[in-house]
């Protein structure tokens, strides 16, 4: 029997960017909150100062930031009919564990979605009829809008202190920003970072093809910058360390160095570490949340009661939280009912491998986020008409790093050791640029998370299991997005231009990305998500879900950008409405 | 990883020894404060020179005659071997990565499609000790009793080679897998900070002009297409900082 603590207003479960933005939101609000949290507390002095850092092999290759599938994992298939075996070791994915979640890795690309992919069913419908939604598709609208989430969006990149250029600023266009954005209310914190020789290259291809080039939004600060709460950030050094490690210079957002000093000293908020949480306890009738029980290192169990429960814990640990709790319906495959681990999506890779003459890219001068951008074939930013094809993705060409262990890019035919290896190798690394595609993954009634049959965790309890394959639309969209990546490739004066295609399926192995999305969408119909607009569960309204796992389908961008956006939408509904009077909140 | 002293990290590694062991990762309450002590860090923990940790001493010279043509000496850069890629490789197996810790290691273990990743119940110190026995084995027949460090350069070459492209057949392990695993290992010795055995001299980073541990290049970010000329660092500084005087 897990020993019984005394109860709090609200318990939130993992303390990465969302459980920080909610904690924070929350507790300003007063509430006595405690975060629990699966991995250690971690901090720039103590974890990746800059006098260590900078250790690929540590962080990078031996992944020491990241979760341990040791501890937790997935596992996997490409279709209904395979066995899933669990991902023994992590490569597509990396997800977070300790304070500050995958938010103390993340490479910091800060954006927002398109006005008309928060609408995407209507919109394709309305322009290009039912029948361009392929059979098995299952994109839905999201139940809310680019205009219900403007001003969250704005909150989480003032807090993160966004690098950027805005190109729409109230319905205004803005010479230099992104001609396709939603309107924002006002522009971004700080100003663009830097370019690097290639993302210069790229920016002058792409405005003489008639594209629109701008810089990506960058939650790496281009200047010292003092956020809404007070905390300061320094300027990125453009060291080359960002994604996979911590950043020892306070200058990439992330909950250590934009909110965790404010919301450490606020004495009605705790933070409990290396403390996993098992489930979500509900009362008798299933529909009140009572609170959660979780086991701490020293492998006692302990319940943590609450009056509200947040699900912060990342995309596909939200997603396994909620079947393990019974929270939710979990979705049928077979009869396409049910809605907890429904819509499960990625994100499309796909582009072109450059290679120069006698070039000096440097590439070990970069940043999680230095990168010009085209948006001109996202979403439906362009014609689909006689495409074949719906949804589309962000064109861009950047520098975040020339560390060596992975970054050796030789020209194809290269032989892979010996002195012609590192004749190749030398030549390679300054001459190789690439242009890349991050498309839309949009959502199949075959593409879904259950609990797996076989394999457990520790604890013994059932792992997630994916079942996930890129379908024919996304394989268009990709090698479109190739083409156009090869045009500007060519364009940017590149000897050899060669394509990187979508994989044939989808594999676990190489890393591709941390946009794990889906699988408790969020809408306006219970029926087709698992979470109503608010990010409040249907069937337990104590139980708010927060992250990636609400998108009901994936768009041409990172998410986190939207993530945070729906941290402070939820809280927003949770303190300004759910408060007032405690139970269901209806749309306003 | 460094061998010898068992890491807070490495106990954590897999949560259900430290279940078990009961001990010294503490689950904390934080509130009020950001915790914070003097030495709470964790730096990494330099290897230490000297003999083999993990291969026996003939595993160590097969080790020592494959890196040394993976990375050959010539005008770019030292080879493999003088740079410490085979030391590496010995610290590494005898750490966390050695015994796969962190990995998830829990049965039933089965062959799946090559989407669905390594499922193998070997682990990489597990991997070169078969791999190398019956390497071993398959060079006292092919070779007539000869081992990689008797042999010529060619010979070698040609039994890499072999390896890499399947014709050569191992009994009683994966040849394939254990060129490709060596093949990375080495690599990564190479290419990762000298602290941890290999890249000496900064033989790796210097090949390619990588300029190692800096953290800051707002002087330079702006040099587009120019050459960088900025002198090479490690974690630990550069042997002519820390050899000063001695
Ligand atoms: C290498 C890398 C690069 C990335 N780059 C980008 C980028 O450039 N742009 C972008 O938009 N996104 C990027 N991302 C993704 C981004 O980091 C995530 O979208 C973001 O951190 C998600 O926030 P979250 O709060 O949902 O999850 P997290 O920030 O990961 O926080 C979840 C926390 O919950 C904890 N937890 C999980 N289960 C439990 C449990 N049972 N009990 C207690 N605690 C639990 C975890 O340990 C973790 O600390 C990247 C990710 C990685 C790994």
């Amino acid at each position: 029997m897990a020993r019984k603590l005394p109860g709090v207003d609200a318990v939130i479960v993992g303390l990465g960017w969302t459980g920080a933005i909610l904690a924070e939101r929350l507790t300003a609000a007063g509430l006595k909150v405690v975060a629990i949290e699966r991995g250690p507390w971690r901090d720039t002095a103590t974890d990746f100062p800059p006098s260590y850092a900078p250790d690929e092999l540590r962080y990078a290759i031996r992944q020491d930031l990241f979760l341990r599938p040791a501890q937790e994992t997935v596992t996997f298939r490409n279709k209904t009919s395979e066995t899933a075996l669990p991902i023994r070791s992590f490569g597509s994915f990396l997800p977070g564990n300790g304070v500050g979640g995958a938010g103390t890795h993340w490479n910091g690309q800060t954006w927002r979605f398109l006005e008309k992919d928060f609408v995407v069913k209507s919109h394709v419908t309305e322009r290009y009829g039912k029948s361009a939604i392929p059979e098995g598709m299952t994109i839905q609208d999201w139940g809310v809008t680019y205009a219900d989430l403007e001003k969250s969006y704005d909150s989480f990149e003032w807090t993160a202190g966004v690098s950027g250029r805005a190109g729409n600023i109230a319905g205004t266009r803005q010479q230099g920003g992104n001609p396709f954005e939603g309107p924002r209310s006002r522009d971004f914190p700080l100003p663009p970072l830097e370019l690097s020789h290639a993302s210069s290259l790229f920016a002058k291809a792409a405005r003489e093809l008639g594209h629109s080039p701008f810089p990506c939004p960058a939650a790496n600060a281009s200047r010292a910058y003092t956020n809404p709460l007070g905390v300061t950030l320094g300027p990125c050094t453009y060291c080359g360390f960002c994604e996979r490690f911590g950043c020892g210079n306070y200058s990439k957002g992330s909950p250590q160095t934009t909110i965790l000093p404010v919301l450490m000293r606020r004495p009605n908020f705790e933070a409990r570490t290396n403390a996993e949480v098992l489930k979500v306890l509900t009362d008798r009738s299933g529909t009140r949340a009572t609170g959660v029980t979780y086991v701490d290192a020293q492998g006692e169990e302990l319940e943590q009661p609450a009056e509200l429960v947040l699900l912060c814990a990342y995309q596909f640990c939200n997603v396994r939280l909620m079947l393990l709790s019974g929270i939710g319906t979990p979705y049928d495959p077979a009869a396409g009912t049910g809605v907890v681990g429904r819509n499960y999506c990625y994100q499309t890779g796909a582009g072109a491998q450059l290679f120069f003459e006698n070039t000096r890219m440097n590439p070990f001068i970069g940043s999680g986020a230095l990168q010009q951008v085209i948006d001109d074939f996202n979403g439906d930013n362009f014609d689909h008409t006689g495409l074949g094809f719906i949804g589309g993705g962000s064109i861009s060409c950047g520098q975040t790093n020339g560390r060596p262990i992975l970054y050796r890019p030789t020209e194809p035919g290269s032989p892979r050791w010996g002195s012609a290896w590192k004749q190749a190798t030398v030549a390679g690394y300054q001459n190789a640029a690439s242009v890349g595609s991050q498309g839309s993954s949009y959502a199949y009634r075959d593409s879904y998370l259950d609990l797996d049959p076989t394999y457990t965790d520790r604890f013994g309890r059932p792992l997630l299991r994916m079942t996930f394959d890129w379908h024919d639309n996304e394989h268009k969209a990709a090698a479109y997005a190739t083409q156009r990546c090869m045009e500007i490739g060519r364009a940017m004066g590149a000897k050899q231009v060669l394509a990187r295609n979508l994989s044939e399926h989808y594999s676990i192995v190489p890393y591709q990305s941390t946009h794990t999305v889906g699988g408790a969408a969020m809408g306006a119909d219970p029926k087709t998500s698992a979470v109503k607009r608010y990010l409040q569960s249907w069937d337990v309204p104590n139980v708010f879900a927060v992250g990636a796992h609400a998108f009901p389908q994936n768009h041409g961008y990172n998410p986190t950008g939207t993530v945070g956006a729906l941290a402070y939408w939820a809280a927003e509904a949770i303190t300004s409405q759910y408060l007032k009077s405690p139970g269901a909140l209806v749309p306003t | 990883m460094p061998h010898g002293t068992l890491r807070r990290r490495q106990l954590l590694a897999s949560t259900s020894a430290v279940l078990l062991a009961g001990c010294s990762v503490r689950a904390r309450t934080i509130s009020d404060t950001r915790p914070w002590s003097a030495g709470a860090g964790e730096p990494p923990i330099a290897i230490t020179p000297g003999p083999w940790v993990f291969f026996s001493p003939e595993e160590g010279a097969t080790v020592d005659a494959l890196v040394e043509r993976l990375i050959p000496h010539d005008a770019l850069s030292v080879s493999g071997r003088e740079a410490g890629c085979s030391v590496f490789i010995d610290r590494q197996l005898a750490g966390a990565y050695g015994s796969s810790e962190r990995l998830y290691m829990r049965p039933p273990f089965m062959a799946g499609t090559p989407m669905q990743g390594m499922q193998s119940a070997l682990t990489p110190a597990a991997q070169y000790r078969q791999g190398l026995a019956a390497l071993h084995a398959y060079c006292r027949v092919a070779y007539v009793g000869r081992l990689p460090h008797e042999m010529t350069a060619e010979q070698r070459d040609a039994l890499l080679k072999g390896l890499e492209s399947r014709q050569v057949k191992l009994d009683g392990a994966d040849g394939h897998g254990f060129f490709e695993l060596l093949l990375t290992n080495t690599m990564e010795g190479f290419f990762a900070d000298p602290l941890y055995g290999g890249n000496q001299g900064f033989a790796g980073w210097k090949m390619i002009g990588f300029p190692g541990a800096r953290y800051d290049y707002r002087d330079e970010i702006a040099h587009r297409n120019q050459v960088i000329d900025v002198a090479t660092v490690g974690i630990t500084g550069r042997p002519d900082w820390t050899r000063k005087g001695t």
